[in-house]
C-alpha cells in the first residue's frame, strides 16, 4: 500500500484528507467521530475573539442546487463562525489534540483586523497544542460586513498585515486561506507570502444566491421572507476552486509555496486532481457534509489504489506534477487536429450529440444513414470541439482521436503536421513574434 | 387462495373480502411525486426521440417527461392530451414494452427503460383530478355528426370534432358509454371507474350527447344516420365473436371470455361471481389473458390457457405472459380444443389435440389430451357483428382509407372495426382522432381553417 502520510506545512497527518473550517469541525463530538472515521486532519471551526459569541439565525442556514437523481451539487451558507464560547473551543481542541496526537489540529481563527486581537488570541490557541493555525480570511457573508473574512482576503495589503502579525506573534505554522471572490487569486497569495506564510488554502466559499422562491419573491434560504447571499461550495465549485489553485502553482511568485486544496473534493479523484495541480494536501467539507465522515474510507484506498497503480510511492511523487502542462491560450499547439469518435456498438442512439451539433455547433454529425437511425461524425465538418462527448450520456462512447502527422484534415483541407505552433506565432495574429505559418 | 379445500364446480365466495380487494386492486399503482421526480429524471430528453415515434399517437414524451420533472405536471398533461384525448387510459392499458418503452434508449442501454406508461399516467391523472380542461371548443359550426360507438374511436372522434365547434351525438350499444374501455379491460387496469371518469372528462368540453342503449342495425341504420347528420363516424369494435367449432361448445360453463370479463368489471360485489374451480381458457390474445388472469384472481384453483399455436404466435404481448404466470396461470401451447367433456349437462372437462406446423400450416397430430375442468371461457378472435350496412369490407373489416374515410363519403370508421389497426387502445384513439380532422376537413368551408389538435 502506498504511503499517504503528509506533512504540510510542517504538520504531519497519516493522510492528506483534512476536514475544513466547517460546521463539521465546530466541536469535539464531531471530530472525534471523524478521527475514529479516518480523517487525517481537521481545521476546527473558526474561532472569534474572546467575549459574547457570534449568534446565528435561527432559520434555514443552507440553500443548494442539486444535479440529477437529487444529488447535490452545491451547497450555500449563511451560517458564521463558532457561536460557542471561546474558552469551551480551546478547552476541547486542546483534549482532542491530547487524546490524537497523530492527527493534524489546526485552529481557524477570525478576529478583528486589529494587532491587539490577533495578539490576544495567537497564545490562547498555541497553548492548545494545535498544529497550526489557519486565518480565515474567506467567508463571504456576514462577518464580512464586520469587516472580517473576506473583506480581509480582498484588500491584498491587509492580508499580508495581519499573516505578519500572526508571525509575530505565534510559532505556528500559518495557513491563510483566500476568497476566490476576488479578481486575481495570485494577488491575496503573494501578499501571504510576502507576510510570511507557511501556506495558503483555497477556494473559501463564493457568494452566492442558490434559488429564489417563485412565491414570495425572495431568494432562499429565507428568514422570514428575506435572504441574503451566502458561501458557495461543493461539487459545483471545484473547477473554480482547481483554476485558482493552478494560478498560484504556477505564479512565478507564489510557485512551490504550499497549498492545501479546498472546493467540492467529494472523491479521491478529485483530491488527486487538485494534488496533481499543487496541493499538498486537500479539505473536505461539503462531501462529508452530504454523506457522514465515512467517505474518507473510500478516499483513503482509492488514492492508495490508484498510487499502486501508478507506482507513487508517497504522495509527494505526483504532487504539482500537472502544473507544468498547465499553460497560457496562446500557447497551445494549433497543428494538434482532433475528430470525434463515436463507438456504434455502444451508441444508444440518444441523439443527443446530433441536436447539440446541429443546433449549436458545427452540423458535423449524421441523424441517419440509408434511412435508419445513425449518428455519425462527419470529419469535413467536425472542428474537435468534444461538445458530443460532453452531451453523450454513455461513457466513452465518444472520444476525440488526434489526427496522425501527415494525414490530410478533410475540414480544412491541410496536411496535419507534427511540429509545435501556436498562437504566438500565427500568421493571424497582428502581434505574432514571427511569421512562420502555424498550421 | 382461499384455505381449505376449493368447492367443486362453478361457484362465488372462493374467497375473503381482503382477497378481491387485494387481488383487483391496481395493477400498477400510481408513482407518488418523488417517484414521478426520480424517473423523470432518467429521460435523456433524446433527439427526434424513439419513444415518441413508437408512440401511435406520436405524443411528445420526452417534453411531457421534461415538464414532469421541472414541475409542470398540468402543462405534462396537455402536452399528452393535445395528441391523445385518451392519454389517462392510454397510460393504463398500453402495450408500452412494444410500443415507446421498447423504443426508449435507456431500454437498449441498460434493459430498463424509463416508466414512460406511469409517467404518463402521473401526468394525466392530476389534470383530471383537478378537471383541469385544455381545449375550448371553437365557435358553433352547426353541423352535426354522428359517432356509433362511444368507445376509444368514438370518443376521440367526438371530442377532435367537438372541439372544433361541431356538434356531436354518440349513441352506444351497451348501458354505459366506454367501449372497451368499460367492459373489455382487466378489472385491475382501469380501477375506480376510470373509464367513466375518462368519458366525463372527455366529454366536459361540451357539445357532445351520448344516448347509449342505441344498438345500429337494430334501433337506427346507417342510412338513416347519414340523413340526419352532415357525417358519421362508425367505432363499433368487434361486436361479434368467434366460434370454437369444438364439440358441445354450448353446454353450460362454457362463455365467451369478452362477455366474462364485462360481467366482471360490472359486477358489484366479486364475492357473488361464480367461477370454476378449474378452468380452462382457449385462445393466446389479449382478451384470453385477462380472462385467465382474472378467474385466477377469483379464486379458481387451476387456470389453463390453452392455444393452438406456439409462444412466438400469441398476440398477448410478453409482459402478458409474464403477468398471467406470475399470478399461476399456466399456458399451454399447440393444443386445438376438439370437444368439450360433459356430465349431467355441465362441463366435466376438455379433449384437446396436439398440433403441428406443416409446410407453414397447422394440423392435427390425432394425439389428444384431456384436461379436466368445470369452466371453459372461449378468446379465439372477435369479429364484426354487423355486416357493415352499406359500406365496403375487406378481410372482414371496414375498409378504410389513410383518412379513416370508407367507401361511403358520408362515413367514416376507425377503432377494431376498420382495416388497418392492431386492435390497441392507443391505435383507435390515433384513428378517431384522425377522421375527426379529415371530416372537419370535409365539412368545413375552405375559409374556415381547423383548429389544431394534434400532429
Amino acid at each position: 500500500m502506498a504511503n499517504l502520510t503528509s506533512t504540510f506545512a510542517g504538520i504531519k497527518s497519516p493522510n492528506p484528507f483534512w476536514l475544513a473550517s466547517a460546521p463539521p469541525t465546530d466541536k469535539a463530538y464531531n471530530v472525534e467521530r471523524a478521527f475514529r472515521a479516518g480523517w487525517g486532519g481537521v481545521v476546527w471551526k473558526t474561532l472569534g475573539e474572546e467575549g459574547p459569541p457570534v449568534v446565528n439565525v435561527n432559520g434555514p442556514r443552507y440553500g443548494a442546487i442539486w444535479g440529477g437523481d437529487r444529488r447535490l451539487l452545491g451547497l450555500n451558507n449563511i451560517e458564521l463562525i463558532t457561536d460557542r464560547d471561546l474558552e469551551t473551543n480551546l478547552r476541547e481542541i486542546k483534549q482532542i489534540k491530547r487524546d490524537w496526537p497523530d492527527r493534524a489540529v489546526v485552529v481557524s481563527i477570525m478576529v478583528p483586523c486589529e494587532e491587539e486581537s490577533w495578539k490576544a488570541i495567537l497564545p490562547r490557541v498555541e497553548e492548545t497544542g494545535a498544529d497550526g493555525i489557519e486565518l480565515n480570511f474567506g467567508c463571504p457573508h456576514g462577518m464580512s460586513e464586520r469587516g472580517m473574512g473576506s473583506a480581509v482576503g480582498q484588500v491584498p495589503e491587509y492580508v499580508e498585515m495581519v499573516v505578519r502579525w500572526c508571525k509575530q506573534y505565534s510559532r505556528m505554522p500559518v495557513i491563510t486561506k483566500l476568497t476566490p471572490n476576488i479578481t486575481d487569486i495570485t494577488r491575496p497569495a503573494r501578499a501571504a507570502l510576502a507576510g510570511g506564510t507557511d501556506a495558503v488554502s483555497l477556494i473559501n466559499t463564493i457568494n452566492s444566491i442558490t434559488g429564489v422562491d417563485l412565491d414570495i419573491m425572495a431568494p432562499t434560504p429565507t428568514i422570514d421572507g428575506m435572504g441574503t447571499h451566502g458561501g458557495y461550495c461543493g461539487p459545483a465549485v471545484r473547477p473554480i476552486a482547481m483554476s485558482m489553485v493552478s494560478e498560484i502553482a504556477r505564479d512565478a511568485e507564489t510557485r512551490g509555496m504550499a497549498i492545501s486544496g479546498i472546493g467540492g473534493i467529494s472523491t479521491w479523484r478529485d483530491a488527486a486532481e487538485f494534488m496533481a495541480l499543487g496541493c499538498g494536501n486537500v479539505q473536505v467539507c461539503t462531501a462529508a457534509m452530504t454523506y457522514g465522515f465515512k467517505i474518507v474510507e473510500e478516499m483513503i484506498s482509492g488514492l492508495s489504489d490508484w498510487m499502486d497503480a501508478k507506482g507513487y510511492r508517497s504522495v509527494d511523487e505526483f504532487v504539482g506534477a500537472a502544473v507544468p502542462n498547465v499553460t497560457d491560450w496562446q500557447y497551445l499547439n494549433l497543428n494538434y487536429v482532433t475528430k470525434a469518435r463515436i463507438d456504434q456498438d455502444l451508441c444508444i442512439k440518444c441523439g443527443r450529440c446530433h441536436i447539440a451539433c446541429e443546433d449549436t455547433s458545427h452540423q458535423a454529425i449524421t441523424r441517419e444513414k440509408d434511412g435508419v437511425r445513425h449518428f455519425e461524425v462527419m470529419d469535413d465538418e467536425c472542428v474537435g470541439c468534444n461538445l458530443c462527448v460532453d452531451v453523450c450520456p454513455v461513457e466513452d462512447c465518444i472520444s476525440m482521436l488526434p489526427m496522425a502527422a501527415g494525414t490530410k484534415d478533410p475540414r480544412t483541407g491541410r496536411v496535419v503536421s507534427d511540429d509545435y505552433a501556436n498562437w504566438t506565432t500565427h500568421p493571424n495574429n497582428p502581434s505574432a513574434k514571427s511569421v512562420e505559418p502555424a498550421e | 387462495m382461499a384455505i381449505g379445500v376449493p368447492a367443486e364446480g362453478i361457484a362465488a365466495g372462493r374467497l375473503s373480502a381482503e382477497e378481491y380487494a387485494r387481488n383487483f386492486s391496481d395493477l400498477h399503482p400510481p408513482l407518488v411525486r418523488h417517484e414521478a421526480q426520480v424517473e423523470a429524471d432518467r429521460c435523456y430528453f433524446c433527439y427526434d426521440a424513439p419513444c415518441m415515434n413508437a408512440c401511435p399517437t406520436e405524443i411528445d414524451i420526452p417534453m411531457f417527461i421534461r415538464q414532469i420533472a421541472t414541475d409542470n405536471t398540468l402543462g405534462a398533461a396537455e402536452t399528452i392530451f393535445s395528441q391523445n384525448i385518451m392519454g389517462g387510459m392510454c397510460a393504463r392499458v398500453c402495450p408500452t414494452e412494444e410500443l415507446c418503452e421498447e423504443a426508449c434508449v435507456r431500454e437498449h442501454a441498460e434493459g430498463k427503460p424509463v416508466k414512460i406508461g406511469a409517467l404518463q399516467r402521473y401526468a394525466t391523472d392530476e389534470a383530471m383530478r383537478e378537471n383541469v380542461q385544455f381545449f375550448e371548443r371553437a365557435a358553433p359550426t352547426g353541423k352535426r355528426i354522428a359517432v356509433v360507438g362511444a368507445g376509444p374511436a368514438g370518443l376521440a372522434c367526438a371530442h377532435g370534432l367537438a372541439v372544433n365547434g361541431h356538434d356531436v351525438v354518440v349513441f352506444d350499444a351497451h348501458k354505459k358509454p366506454g367501449g372497451l374501455n368499460e367492459y373489455g379491460i382487466a378489472s385491475y387496469k382501469a380501477v375506480d371507474s376510470f373509464a367513466q371518469a375518462e368519458v366525463d372528462y372527455v366529454t366536459a368540453i361540451g357539445g357532445i350527447t351520448i344516448e347509449t342503449g342505441r344498438l345500429l342495425g337494430e334501433d337506427m341504420t346507417l342510412a338513416e344516420l347519414t340523413d340526419q347528420f352532415d357525417a358519421v363516424f362508425l367505432g363499433i369494435g368487434l361486436g361479434g365473436v368467434n366460434i370454437l367449432r369444438a364439440e358441445n361448445e354450448s353446454v353450460d360453463g362454457v362463455a365467451n371470455a369478452v362477455d366474462f370479463i364485462a360481467d366482471l368489471r360490472q359486477a358489484e360485489d366479486l364475492s357473488r361471481l361464480p367461477i370454476g374451480r378449474r378452468v380452462v381458457v382457449i385462445g393466446g390474445g389479449m382478451t384470453a389473458i385477462d380472462a385467465a388472469v382474472q378467474a385466477k384472481l377469483l379464486g379458481a384453483e387451476e387456470v389453463t390457457m390453452v392455444y393452438r399455436r406456439g409462444k412466438e404466435q400469441m398476440n398477448a404481448s410478453q409482459f402478458e405472459q409474464d403477468l398471467a404466470a406470475a399470478k399461476g396461470v399456466l399456458i399451454r401451447h399447440w393444443l386445438s380444443p376438439l370437444r368439450i367433456l360433459v356430465e349431467d349437462g355441465r362441463v366435466s372437462g376438455i379433449e384437446l389435440e396436439y398440433t403441428e406446423l406443416v409446410d407453414q400450416s397447422l394440423r392435427g397430430t390425432g394425439k389428444t389430451l384431456s384436461l379436466a375442468c368445470d369452466q371453459v371461457f372461449k378468446a379465439v378472435g372477435q369479429t364484426l357483428s354487423s355486416d357493415g350496412e352499406g359500406v365496403a369490407l375487406a378481410g372482414g373489416k371496414i375498409a378504410v382509407d389513410e383518412e379513416q374515410r370508407t367507401s361511403n363519403p358520408k362515413v367514416w370508421a376507425g377503432g377494431d372495426c376498420a382495416t388497418g389497426g392492431d386492435d390497441l387502445t392507443v391505435t383507435a384513439v390515433a384513428e378517431g382522432r384522425d377522421a375527426a380532422k379529415s371530416i372537419h376537413r370535409a365539412l368545413s368551408a375552405a375559409t374556415a381553417p381547423a383548429v389544431t389538435q394534434g400532429a
